[in-house]
């Protein structure tokens, strides 16, 4: 299970990447950057998940053999706040992207050459 | 695209999928949790009386982590709001050409907005004890803000009341740190309320409390990020 979790991470990362670095598109190196950042927080995931443990909350587990009984909970809570910093990147690059589009008329990359040298 | 620079693309990405492909194949679960994740497990009940351990890392244990957190949102909040000022919409004006939404939006809206709102203050105060949280709550919010929006695109909420909710809750937020300092055992720290009865709605001390700031402050942040793009004027 972990394998598959992980697998699927790693396949929506380069997904993600040959979108963003193949279209010329801004709006859609947006999107291939999105899927990149969810690809890379299901791997984080799997990383905490262990076989036969339950999530990290002591609703039903007597506190005394948590220790044997929940996944590792350091991954999730890196994952929440990966999610939250994700969505803040994804706003800003709309926003820089509406700036261009403003700007030049255009969303193509290749009409934004002023930094190509 | 040319033909070279998309194999060079390609052969890039073949590489990083061989390394991907090495971590995938030499993984190893963890048979045991490792030490800090020991820690957490062992004396998240002792140390802070939250039944979610998530929450307990996020909010106390690494609680000067998410104020950064909070921080780099605000930023995002307050960047989005420069970049789109200049292209703001005059009021009661949507840019050309918008869908009038129509009347099952309309009135499912007024319907849902107050339910989707009182879920999620009910996500942000149970964050210690169910899954969920300050952020997921606010974002709950802010969803019931989208809502409301598409039902009525001129619509403009009050600027006023977005950031006053925002600035009152993030210094709260430091002001329950600092008093953590003073009076217990250090930022953040959230013993500065009775832990209470383990399990019950009003434990976990200070949690409950700053879960409530974190997400009425996310929500407000969101909201005013949703607002932002709203209210941009499309370029005619």
């Amino acid at each position: 299970m972990i394998q598959v979790a992980l697998f699927t991470g790693f396949a929506l990362v380069l997904m993600g990447l040959y979108g963003a670095l193949t279209n010329r598109d801004i709006i859609r190196m947006i999107i291939g950057f999105t899927i990149a950042d969810a690809g890379v927080n299901i791997v984080l995931v799997a990383v905490g998940m262990m076989a036969g443990r339950t999530a990290p909350i002591l609703d039903t587990i007597a506190p005394a053999d948590a220790a044997q009984r929940i996944i590792d909970p350091i991954p999730q809570a890196l994952v929440l706040t990966a999610i939250v910093i994700g969505l803040g990147i994804t706003a800003l690059m709309l926003a820089y992207a509406y700036r261009l589009f403003r700007f030049r008329r255009s969303l193509d990359i290749s009409d934004f050459r002023d930094l190509k040298w | 695209m040319s033909l070279p620079r998309h194999t060079a693309v390609f052969v890039l990405l073949a590489i990083l999928g061989v390394a991907f492909w090495v971590l995938l194949t030499g993984y190893a679960p963890d048979e045991t949790l490792n030490r800090s994740a020991l820690y957490y497990a062992e004396n998240t009940v002792s140390d802070t009386g939250a039944q979610n351990i998530v929450a307990a890392i996020i909010v106390t244990f690494r609680g000067l982590d998410t104020l950064g957190e909070v921080t780099v949102l605000f930023l995002t909040a307050a960047i989005v709001g420069l970049v789109l000022s200049h292209s703001r919409a005059p009021r009661k004006a949507a840019g050309p050409g918008i869908l009038p939404p129509g009347e099952l939006l309309t009135t499912g809206a007024r319907i849902l907005v107050p339910m989707i709102l009182l879920f999620g203050a009910y996500v942000f105060v149970n964050g210690h004890l169910t899954p969920g949280g300050g952020f997921q709550g606010g974002a709950i919010l802010a969803s019931g803000a989208v809502l409301a929006l598409l039902a009525d695109p001129t619509r403009r909420f009050s600027h006023g009341a977005i950031h006053l909710v925002e600035s009152t809750s993030g210094v709260l937020y430091v002001l329950i740190g600092v008093i953590g300092a003073v009076i217990a055992g250090g930022f953040l720290d959230n013993r500065i309320l009775p832990l209470g009865e383990f399990g019950t709605m009003l434990s976990a001390g200070a949690i409950p409390v700053i879960y409530t700031l974190i997400g009425l402050k996310v929500g407000a942040e969101f909201s005013s990020m949703l607002e932002s793009f709203e209210e941009t004027e499309d370029p005619a």
